[in-house]
């Protein structure tokens, strides 16, 4: 890739180009649909058309490209989780943003600066010796650092020594990273639309045709049209287009607000975050401090903001970073996110035979964009869902074999 | 500032109050019920009915809440019904 650069850098005519084809009429049917045009549906699309072979695919988003979740999360990317299951998945998404900006020959800026998590009490240092041991189990990396490196990792974090919330140590990560969320699926709309695969923006699934155990025909409002293989990766709208197809998920709706400050000159070179705070921040590559934290306090599908949750952000970014007090706020926004009662995704099979889910990803979907696309293209082109994907089936549910991952999760982005 | 009306202290706050999830029967069920019951909570693109608490008073009350707008629609005491019904914000 360098060598390409430098190559057209040294070109005399740049001639411009599109990324993104522009959206095609529909046809009447395709081997492949997949609802929701974010990171995931894009990433499956890519691994489909480029490595298995299935190029008649569609991809329908109601909004724009990217618009949703995939454009409102706080890109950050980390295997450190509590369940074996959990951390073998996130681990292999890990590699694969590390491979990614090769892979897609598309700068999607990932920068692998390590995840700090700090501990405010017992309890979550407790916590964090277990998702160490099983991390380190796994072969991820992962320690428990005391208050003193963590003055060395973050020299701007305040420990608040004898204060409300002293830091007694931290879990340091240094697999965490960061990577610019849009152009992860820029890239893989690109590469997919290089092999035939349609991405039709504006296109809102209306309905879908349920025969026997078959999705038979998907309805959009700009027509009907016959699916193979049907892959549901709705984001917030998981629950309502599984009820569609006659699928009700164990899944309920929470906004989950963040923010941006004016650009700052680099200072903070690692993910910070707090489990006991319910904050994080990060420096983006443009300067500005990205802060985000829990979901609201109570169940909402709306992408309205609320002062009081704000004003929760704030409080814990200045506990945590106290010199942030005179910055300005330069935008926020929300998402909706589609939680589970064990927050971990729900993948893989369904009761109907053509109907795959990669749904209930909540709070902690971007990291999984590559390996989850991945891992569903593969299970969708062999009609059967891998190892890896297995424990996050809906049916754990009904056999109470739930993937417990809340306080790797909820707290701990 | 977003309001809630409590039914017994009036309009407040919504930050005096604590969400405490939908209105769900009170038997205990068996079977596919009680994972229906423990794991798949409704959540509709309309009204919820839902378990609410005024913090500072301890009341423990049912709002009608609308998961699409944020809007509260009714807020009463359990088994008051439409009698106390108060007005929404």
């Amino acid at each position: 890739m360098p060598l390409e650069l430098l190559k057209y850098g040294l070109r005399r005519e740049h001639r411009s180009f599109r990324d993104i084809p522009p959206t095609p009429d529909l046809r009447r049917s395709y081997d492949v649909v997949i609802i929701g045009g974010g990171g995931h549906g894009l990433a499956a699309a890519y691994y489909l058309s480029n490595y298995h072979g299935i190029h008649n695919v569609a991809v329908l988003d109601k909004g724009y490209l990217a618009g949703g979740n995939t454009a409102r999360n706080t890109t950050t990317v980390r295997s450190n989780y509590l369940t074996p299951p959990s951390i073998a998945f996130y681990k292999e998404g890990v590699q694969l943003f590390e491979e990614m900006s090769q892979e897609l020959g598309f700068n999607i800026m990932f920068s692998q600066r390590g995840q700090l998590t700090l501990a405010h009490s017992d309890g979550a240092m407790r916590s964090f010796r277990l998702r160490t041991e099983m991390g380190k189990h796994m072969g991820t990396r992962i320690e428990v650092v005391d208050a003193k490196t963590v003055r060395e990792i973050c020299p701007h974090v305040n420990l608040d020594e004898g204060g409300a919330h002293e830091v007694l140590g931290g879990l340091w990560h240094e697999d965490g990273g960061t990577a610019r969320h849009d152009a992860v699926a820029w890239g893989y709309a690109k590469r997919a639309a290089e092999k035939g695969v349609e991405i039709h923006q504006r296109t809102e699934v209306t309905g879908m045709t349920v025969r026997g155990a078959r999705v038979t025909e998907v309805h959009t409002n700009r027509g009907t049209i016959i699916a193979g293989q049907v892959l549901q990766a709705a984001g917030g709208l998981n629950g309502r287009i599984g009820e569609m197809a006659g699928i009700p998920l164990p899944i309920r709706c929470f906004p989950l607000q963040a923010m941006v400050t004016q650009p700052l000159k680099p200072f903070l070179d690692i993910l910070l975050s707090s489990s006991n705070l319910h904050t994080y921040l990060v420096q983006s590559s443009r300067g500005e401090v990205v802060i985000g934290g829990g979901t609201d306090p109570y169940q909402l599908a709306s992408t309205r903001s609320s002062l009081p949750q704000k004003e929760a952000l704030a409080t814990g970014a200045l506990q945590l970073i106290p010199c942030l007090h005179n910055v300005k706020i330069m935008r926020q926004w929300a998402g909706i996110t589609d939680i589970t009662p064990d927050f971990s995704p729900i993948m893989g099979a369904t009761p109907l035979d053509n109907y795959w889910l990669d749904a209930g990803w909540g709070t902690w979907g971007f990291k999984a964009t590559a390996v989850a696309g991945k891992r569903m293209a593969e299970t969708i082109a062999k009609g059967c869902v891998p190892e890896i994907l297995r424990p996050f089936t809906l049916e754990r549910f009904e056999r109470f074999e739930l993937l417990n991952e809340m306080g790797a999760t909820a707290a701990g982005h | 500032m977003k309001v809630m009306t409590c039914p017994v202290n009036g309009p407040r706050n919504i930050a005096e109050f604590q969400w405490l999830g939908p209105v769900r029967d009170d038997e205990a069920p068996e079977g596919r019920a009680l994972v229906e019951h423990l794991f798949f909570a409704p959540n509709p693109m309309g009204v919820l009915r839902e378990w609410w608490r005024h913090t500072p008073s301890n009341t423990v009350f049912i709002a009608e809440r609308h998961l699409n707008t944020d809007e509260i629609l009714r807020t009463y005491l359990k088994g008051a019904g439409t009698a106390n019904a108060s007005g929404a914000e």
